[in-house]
């Protein structure tokens, strides 16, 4: 009798801990860097994927409401799981989403993107990651939305979940 | 290439004896012939060598820096020189757990050839017992972490292996770490075939002690290497910081170090049975849950890990499972009755080994509810909190000292009973010295608070019998002497290194210099040199005593490439007396450094001491037989 009441209580206790632990695991511990609100786009200069033209930022930052920079490369493994996620964000129509193409070979890239589609209103090059860098990105894939002025009003580290697709939708409208 | 598909393949093989090693030991358990049949042996060896295939594999894929793996493309890089690369396979995720489930299957197969003097059905249950971990472990590594995932394209350069992870301490840290971890399991597993099979006795106590020693080794050890890398790596000049990671190692040994001393009790006079299937379960569950804890990136620490979900509700479901079964099993099988039951005398060696296992157990629960604490907190109020060091220090140090009070005494009393009357005046002698001792230092170096002042009394007074014991004991055993004369050793240079430690943190530029105490140190000059994959800045400093001395200490700022990552490494000059500690860090520009410099006494006898202990348990292994 006594053994079973031990041992009930320490199910209990367990099934407890369990449940606590299981519940902390869904927490996100991934720290964001709070980046200064609303700070100015840097000004670069970069070549375009496909007709290996020179394009500058205020070329392409121009005509709309908003604006997504998506850091990706096709040897990046969760840039896979994201592209998804990008085909349905660029359905939308207000805003224009630029893909900086981060340390890759061209054919690569190329490869990547026949296979699994273009979300991408332009591909720009990134072949030493110095752009990146300038943008203050920790690593690949990274994601800034951009207003008109050319300020960064957000930032989403690693892939794009459905959350902050939700998110950046929110922002838009 | 080869050695990427041969590595992948052999796990699978691997995972196919150990799945087909239990249909056969059930038979081979259930017929009636006296010894194990010759195709378990076969099968557990098989199941061993092709986990052992599948680790060279992924070793030569990091040799070759082989990018189509994906774990190889994510923790290697072509610079790196080769014994990082080598390293480099077990110092990530993947890696990791296939080093488990190796030290796993080798010690089921070590334990299956030197246990023939046991009962074949509890050998086989044990086997059984084990079988189901591994299996557990192989599902987890194919299913979320397997090492052998491909990658197309082939990546022309890997991501790098953390800077802060390229230390050669750090390298065979955790391979050390996990023999003791691993080693648990053997516990777990026999101790639950034993607890079945109501084999728990003074014949098995003698037979389990030896994994118990062997797994207690290996985890002082391991912890000793993680905290010298810790102190010559992340530059902070401490060498404990009760951070989770290192406390999910430290709990395990609490739970082993009174199980070693519990089996000592059942050995000799078969008692304390509950207690030793007890801390055997706990110990493997502990051990268990700091894979969780530091896999599952549940914790927040400075120990980057890999940050998987899926991977942390593997561990935690298999790890609840484990707990459920092992609760079922202790609480259907085990009876209090079998064993008869024997008063305690309070004055007996038994006794004092019976308090400090509950003094072990409130420390344990001390660095559990720590590290817990803060995850249950943010769960159940969206609260985020860290425990600190004062947290542990003031639960902890006041009950250090009847700890070792009963350390000291305990080997000088009788198993069964002791005579008051007979203590020996040596035993009254010794605290007489410490006593003298401990006041003439207090008097030196200043008051230091009450708890403080007891602490190193009775630091002292063990230190003095174990000394005592070496000489004079007729029954010497040398490997109680040894570790416990090493753990008053330990918390005397831990004790002092505290209190006398002195630090001065100052920005400098070339040409400056400062004076600390009663040393000039000079900025002399600065070289920036350039290595196969980092640069680095070194520091030219000199540091001139009263007596014009000299001391030259380069403190070096390194740049690595892959991935970019600055790191500063100290400049430790280490004597017997004290370590100059010299870290510098870059403020702006490569013209002002922050500049810090230690003089911290003892440290060396930290190591010293701790490599005490584990010669002592290393001692104990060689020996025939526990004293008379």
């Amino acid at each position: 009798m006594k053994n079973k009441i031990i041992l009930s209580v320490l199910l209990l206790f367990f099934t407890f801990c369990f449940v606590v632990l299981y519940k902390g695991l869904n927490n996100s511990n991934i720290y964001v860097p709070e980046t200064k609100i609303e700070k100015t786009l840097i000004k670069f200069n970069s070549i375009d994927l496909y007709s290996g033209n020179k394009v500058s930022s205020d070329q392409i930052f121009v005509g709309s409401e908003y604006y997504v920079l998506n850091i990706w490369s096709s040897w990046c493994v969760p840039c896979r799981e994201e592209h998804p996620k990008l085909i349905k964000l660029s359905k939308n129509k207000s805003i224009k989403l630029i893909g900086l193409n981060y340390r890759d070979n061209p054919k690569n890239a190329k490869k990547f993107i026949k296979e699994f589609g273009d979300p991408y209103f332009v591909i720009i090059k990134d072949t030493k990651g110095i752009i990146s860098v300038d943008l203050g990105a920790i690593g690949v894939p990274e994601t800034f939305i951009i207003n008109k002025d050319k300020k960064i009003i957000k930032r989403f580290l690693g892939s794009l979940s459905e959350k902050s697709l939700n998110e950046i939708n929110l922002i838009i409208k | 290439m080869l050695a990427h598909q041969i590595g992948y393949y052999s796990l699978i093989l691997g995972f196919f004896f150990s799945i087909l090693i239990i249909p056969i030991s059930i038979k081979n358990f259930n017929n009636r012939n006296k010894v194990i049949d010759n195709k378990v042996f076969s099968l557990s060896f098989f199941q061993f060598f092709f986990v052992l295939v599948s680790f060279f594999g992924l070793i030569l894929s990091f040799v070759n820096s082989d990018f189509s793996n994906e774990t190889v493309f994510k923790n290697s890089h072509t610079t790196k020189p080769l014994f990082y690369k080598i390293s480099g396979t077990w110092g990530n995720h993947e890696g990791s757990l296939l080093l488990w489930l190796l030290v796993l299957t080798l010690f089921i197969f070590i334990f299956l050839i030197k246990s023939t003097n046991q009962p074949k059905k509890y050998r086989i249950l044990t086997l059984l017992f084990q079988q189901v971990i591994i299996i557990g472990f192989f599902l987890f590594l194919l299913k979320t972490s397997n090492p052998f995932n491909y990658l197309f394209p082939v990546p022309k350069e890997g991501l790098g292996l953390n800077p802060i992870l390229q230390d050669p301490a750090l390298a065979i840290h955790p391979p050390i770490l996990y023999l003791g971890y691993v080693g648990s399991s053997i516990i777990f597993s026999s101790s639950l075939a034993a607890v079945v099979e109501k084999h728990i006795s003074t014949v098995w106590a003698k037979h389990i002690k030896f994994w118990i020693l062997v797994s207690w080794v290996f985890l002082t050890f391991g912890i000793m290497l993680g905290s010298i890398w810790a102190y010559y790596e992340l530059g902070w000049g401490g060498f404990w910081f009760w951070d989770p990671v290192e406390n999910v190692s430290l709990m395990p040994w609490f739970c082993l170090t009174a199980l070693l001393h519990c089996i000592l009790v059942l050995e000799k006079r078969s008692m304390l049975g509950s207690w030793t299937i007890i801390l055997s379960i706990a110990t493997f569950m502990l051990s268990m849950s700091g894979t969780f804890l530091v896999r599952s990136g549940i914790l927040n620490s400075v120990h980057t890990f890999a940050n998987d979900p899926e991977r942390g509700i593997f561990i935690l479901i298999f790890l609840f499972l484990l707990i459920l079964f092992s609760l079922v099993i202790f609480f259907v099988f085990h009876k209090e009755k079998d064993q008869k039951i024997v008063k305690i005398n309070w004055s007996s060696k038994e006794a004092t080994i019976l308090f400090n296992n509950w003094f072990l157990m409130y420390f344990l629960s001390v660095v559990l509810i720590g590290t817990v604490y803060p995850i249950f907190l943010e769960v159940l109020s969206d609260e985020k909190i860290s425990v600190g060091p004062p947290f542990y220090y003031k639960l902890i140090i006041p009950f250090l000292i009847p700890f070792l009070f009963f350390m000291s005494i305990g080997p000088n009393l009788n198993w069964i009973k002791s005579e008051i009357k007979k203590i020996k005046i040596q035993i009254v002698l010794s605290f007489a010295i410490s006593l003298l001792i401990s006041f003439v230092i207090l008097n030196q170096i200043g008051f230091v608070g009450l708890i403080n002042s007891i602490l190193i009394l009775a630091t002292f007074y063990l230190f003095f019998i174990t000394i005592k014991d070496f000489f004079l004991k007729k029954f010497k055993n040398y490997s109680q002497i040894f570790s416990h004369f090493g753990f008053s050793l330990l918390i005397l240079s831990i004790l002092f290194n505290s209190i006398l430690s002195s630090e001065k943190t100052i920005n400098l530029k070339v040409g400056e210099e400062f004076s600390f105490r009663e040393e000039t140190i000079t900025f002399e000059s600065i070289e920036s040199i350039q290595n196969k994959n980092y640069k680095s800045i070194v520091g030219y400093f000199k540091i001139k005593d009263k007596k014009n001395n000299y001391v030259q200490l380069k403190p070096e700022l390194r740049i690595y490439n892959q991935p970019v990552m600055i790191t500063s490494e100290a400049d430790i000059k280490t004597t017997l007396y004290y370590d100059k500690f010299l870290v510098m860090n870059l403020v702006k520009d490569y013209e002002y450094f922050n500049v810090r410099y230690q003089v911290k006494p003892f440290m060396i006898w930290i190591w010293i001491s701790t490599l005490l202990l584990v010669v002592g348990g290393f001692l104990s292994l060689f020996k025939r037989s526990y004293e008379k």
